[in-house]
């Protein structure tokens, strides 16, 4: 019985979601790391509200950095463990086809419903209403972006016993680009310029990652796995 | 091999007495400039090793040859020495000049993520317990952290940077006088010959610990 | 010998030696470090060939 590949690849895609939110815990963690991380700040710094709104994109990228780092250790983990993702990989499909199938649902489970979220905390840290459009739309081309990073970090620490250190120094240099441009998007749009130079670059890196990512991920899975 | 040890040494040894003693003071920035003899030939290196680094393992990975994760291995540690010492220098020239050791500026965050990179490398690869794996793994993370090294080294160009845009490389017309230029020429060669030395020697021990099976190595070793 | 002021560098001594010295010492490590690792690699290579005769025998 032969599967097509996009027919696979919605499967895959299906069964992700269905696991993931069999276990609202591990769903709901990365979400809560991000309100607490952003909580921190004014906790820290200070609670002014003209301060926070400088801070303010800074402090949401960073945490939606952490929060996806921390998120995606688990993308292929517990599927290497119970042997699953051999299976996957031996089967007919690319495996590329079940990378992109796995990062998608793990930028939609971690990343959109940060996005989701992301005005809560936008209206807590003084972000002016009328920046909420780029932030979102910053935020979405970015958590995609971290995904695919994301991905071919955690492919490449799988089968590591102390990976989750490596994977943070992996992937965090690779996604300090996106950190620059991601918080000048906002800052300039909270600055009432046009945020359209940066936004614009990182719609370049989302496809950019979106296009080679598979590619590594799965060369890294092929050199972990075997 | 010893040899790439001599025209390093002289090279480097000629660049710095004419780059400190002879050259004429820079009319701006006086005798300070004269970091550039030491600050330019390392950032060029860290580069150049990484590049070297990318371009083996992707040759080791692609093609299958085993030299190249030998290459690659021994190149890590030497380019991470070398951005180390940019990042250093840099910082000593940017206090008299700019007012401050470090700047957010695009020219500088690019080389320190080069320098994390050359961690990430380095430990992936310590990481795995097969050697062979963490080759190949590590051998992964340099191609795809390459995507940098363009980043550093048009930084320059592509943002208002604090850090002064390339003098060497400039075709046609220098913006150096000779006098102060060939001392870094020299300089910059005798790098790239001692960096091709020590990668030598690095590569040796690299293969050697590869083909410890090999008949060949229980010969040289034994004799 | 050398022109008047020299170590001076005209009042940027506190960071052009500096900066030489360390890029010298980066130097120096790199020799240093490749003679060790090949010293170590020949120890390792030795011991893994004593290993396996001891086997065989």
């Amino acid at each position: 019985m032969s599967v097509g590949v996009f027919r696979a690849m919605g499967l895959i895609l299906r069964r992700e979601l269905r696991l993931s939110f069999r276990r609202p815990d591990q769903l709901l963690q990365p979400l809560v790391f991000f309100l607490i991380v952003t909580t921190l700040f004014p906790l820290a710094l200070s609670p002014l509200l003209s301060l926070l709104r400088d801070m303010a994109p800074g402090v949401l990228w960073v945490a939606a950095l952490l929060s996806s780092l921390l998120s995606v250790e688990n993308l292929f983990k517990s599927d290497a463990d119970d042997g699953t993702l051999e299976q996957l990989a031996l089967s007919a499909q690319p495996l590329g086809a079940i990378v992109i199938a796995k990062t998608l649902a793990h930028w939609l489970v971690s990343g959109a419903a940060l996005v989701a979220m992301s005005p809560l905390v936008a209206t807590a840290l003084a972000i002016p209403t009328r920046a909420f459009g780029t932030m979102l739309a910053s935020l979405a081309l970015g958590t995609l972006t971290l995904s695919w990073l994301g991905a071919i970090g955690a492919g490449l620490t799988v089968g590591l016993r102390r990976g989750n250190v490596l994977l943070s120094l992996i992937v965090l240099p690779l996604a300090m680009p996106l950190l620059i441009f991601g918080a000048s998007a906002t800052d300039r749009a909270i600055g009432g310029e046009s945020p359209a130079g940066a936004l614009y670059f990182l719609a370049a890196l989302c496809v950019f990652t979106s296009s080679l990512g598979p590619l590594a991920a799965s060369a890294a899975l092929r050199i972990t796995l075997e | 091999m010893p040899w790439f040890f001599v025209v390093a040494a002289g090279m480097i040894g000629y660049g710095l007495v004419d780059g400190l003693v002879f050259a004429p003071p820079d009319y701006q920035q006086g005798d300070a400039f004269r970091i550039i003899y030491v600050h330019a030939p390392s950032a060029w290196l860290s580069l150049f090793s990484y590049s070297t680094m990318a371009f083996a393992g992707a040759v080791a990975l692609i093609w299958r040859i085993k030299v190249g994760y030998a290459v690659a291995a021994a190149a890590a540690p030497i380019g991470a020495s070398f951005t180390l010492a940019a990042l250093v220098t840099g910082s000593l020239w940017g206090r008299p000049m700019w007012g401050t050791y470090w700047a957010w500026d695009p020219r500088l965050t690019s080389e320190l993520i080069l320098l994390f990179l050359y961690f990430g490398v380095i430990s992936l690869r310590q990481a795995f317990e097969d050697p062979a794996r963490g080759d190949r793994a590590s051998a992964l993370l340099g191609i795809v952290g390459f995507v940098n090294v363009p980043i550093v080294h048009f930084s320059v160009y592509w943002w208002n940077s604090l850090h002064q845009g390339g003098t060497v490389m400039r075709l046609g017309k220098p913006e150096m006088p000779g006098s102060m230029l060939w001392p870094l020429l020299a300089m910059l060669c005798g790098f790239m010959f001692f960096f091709g030395a020590v990668l030598c020697m690095r590569v040796r021990g690299e293969i050697l610990l590869r083909e410890r099976q090999a008949t060949w190595v229980r010969e040289a070793v034994q004799a | 010998m050398i022109r008047a002021g020299f170590w001076a560098m005209g009042g940027y001594a506190r960071f052009v030696w500096p900066s030489i010295g360390f890029a010298l010492s980066v130097l120096v490590w790199n020799v240093w470090s490749a003679l060790r690792h090949q010293a170590r690699t020949l120890v390792r290579v030795r011991r893994a060939l004593q290993m396996a005769r001891s086997e065989e025998s």
